[in-house]
């Protein structure tokens, strides 16, 4: 991938070797348990689901087929659960990724950053999420409380920060697997505590290793596909 | 949502756990003639009697009950491997054995719908469980050995155990860091739980020793 300038190395030669060989249904796979296992929205991928849709659609088409010209039914019904795997692969996906924006789409539209992550439909989602939310909660509670505390994203006005928006919690722990080696990182990079026994805290992963970790220093190495969350 | 986890409980259920590990690919012998396959997941076949292929577990399955293949139940499931598998793991206290990522769920299937075409299948099924045992009470063991640390190595678990352990030692795990770094996470740490800490305001009393 575009991760080394330069000439290939043997290690990127086998990555695009299991890249090329690697199906649709697999990255779907790898991008479904990715999303539900990161605290945060990832990177919508936009790529692969139209990639995903437009062979389910295919494949839509040709179980329909043989339905209507009486082609044998137990490879029809073969076709048939290939089908309902792919699709509930992406439904759940997809739907995994609305509870995300539902729970933090106040937080999502704060970034930039992170709006860039959805995908436009899963904008549309987001912003009338917000309209109607807060329209419901202004109706319900916040037009009859006193002024002070009638804003949607803060306890009060004296709050210096949103402090009544739910914000993804970066250092929870997950399992990852590594499919490439990443580089020594160091753990604790933006640790200030002292005393803090720095033993171990440059840490390193291969390929097939499985590791308990916290998910914030370890973000870009999800991003750029070289561990993956089971 | 009907088919989904609610991810509040458990991140994965069992059964998507389950779904995972029937894209694993196995060996069947086909008793009748088939065309290839050319599905979403790839291509499988052509179908011969009597020439074994791969396929992934859900197809062999689906083809077993119809009683259209057997199973080639895979190398490591045999009870020369499998014992020596459980002497392995009985010997090494801190390490596990190399066994597939989906080993549970694998078995599980077979023993469900394929019995008939794993030798020795009670012996196999009761190593099996042997094998789940001693290594859950390793990992039950092992967590003692956890401390405050960002990263630790899990070689050679596997996704069911994973999937067990990973509401406690997770949260643990954060437990520990919180304490490490009182200043990174607010103290709502769970604002889904939908627990209020009242005891928050209430002074603070030193610890005697």
């Amino acid at each position: 991938m575009a991760s080394g300038a330069g000439e290939w190395s043997t290690a990127q030669m086998d990555d695009y070797e299991t890249l090329i060989s690697t199906t649709d249904v697999e990255l779907l796979k790898r991008a479904w348990r990715n999303e539900k296992a990161a605290p945060e929205i990832l990177p919508f991928e936009e790529a692969l689901v139209k990639r995903a849709k437009e062979q389910i659609q295919l494949m839509e088409e040709t179980v329909d087929e043989f339905a209507e010209s009486g082609h044998d039914p137990l490879i029809a019904s073969l076709y048939q659960m290939d089908l309902d795997r792919a699709q509930f692969l992406l439904r759940s996906y997809l739907r995994v990724r609305l509870q995300k924006i539902e729970k933090f789409m106040f937080y999502i539209w704060k970034s930039d950053a992170y709006r860039h992550r959805l995908s436009t439909e899963e904008e549309k989602f987001g912003e009338r999420c917000i309209r109607d939310i807060g329209k419901h909660l202004e109706e319900t509670v916040l037009s009859k409380l006193p002024d002070n505390y009638q804003s949607l994203l803060k306890q009060s006005i004296i709050s210096e920060e949103d402090d009544m928006v739910p914000e993804p919690q970066l250092d929870t722990f997950v399992v990852a697997k590594c499919q490439r080696a990443t580089r020594p990182l160091f753990l604790d990079g933006s640790r200030q505590s002292a005393g803090f026994d720095n033993r171990d805290d440059h840490f390193q992963m291969v390929p097939g290793d499985l590791c308990i970790l916290r998910y914030r220093p370890f973000q870009e190495e999800l991003m750029s596909g070289n561990i993956s969350l089971v | 949502m009907a088919g989904q986890s609610d991810p509040h409980i458990s991140l994965f259920s069992a059964e998507e756990v389950e779904f995972m590990a029937e894209d694993e690919l196995i060996e069947i012998v086909p008793n009748m003639r088939m065309d290839p396959l050319n599905f979403i997941c790839g291509d499988f076949g052509p179908f011969l009697p009597q020439i074994a292929t791969p396929v992934p577990l859900w197809l062999a399955v689906a083809l077993k009950k119809r009683g259209k293949c057997a199973i080639r139940p895979p190398l490591w499931m045999s009870v020369e491997k499998l014992t020596q598998v459980l002497e392995g793991e009985r010997d090494s206290q801190g390490a596990f054995q190399a066994l597939p990522f989906h080993y549970v769920e694998i078995s599980r299937l077979l023993f469900d719908h394929a019995r008939d075409d794993i030798p020795d299948m009670y012996m196999v099924r009761s190593l099996i469980e042997d094998i789940r045992d001693v290594r859950v009470h390793k990992v039950e063991t092992s967590l003692e050995k956890f401390s405050g640390t960002s990263a630790v190595k899990i070689p050679n678990l596997s996704a069911m155990e994973v999937n067990i352990i990973r509401p406690f030692v997770g949260r643990a795990l954060q437990a520990f860091y919180k304490h490490d770094n009182p200043e990174k996470i607010p103290d709502v740490d769970r604002a889904s739980s939908g627990q209020t800490r009242v005891a928050n305001n209430e002074p603070r009393r030193p610890l005697r020793r």
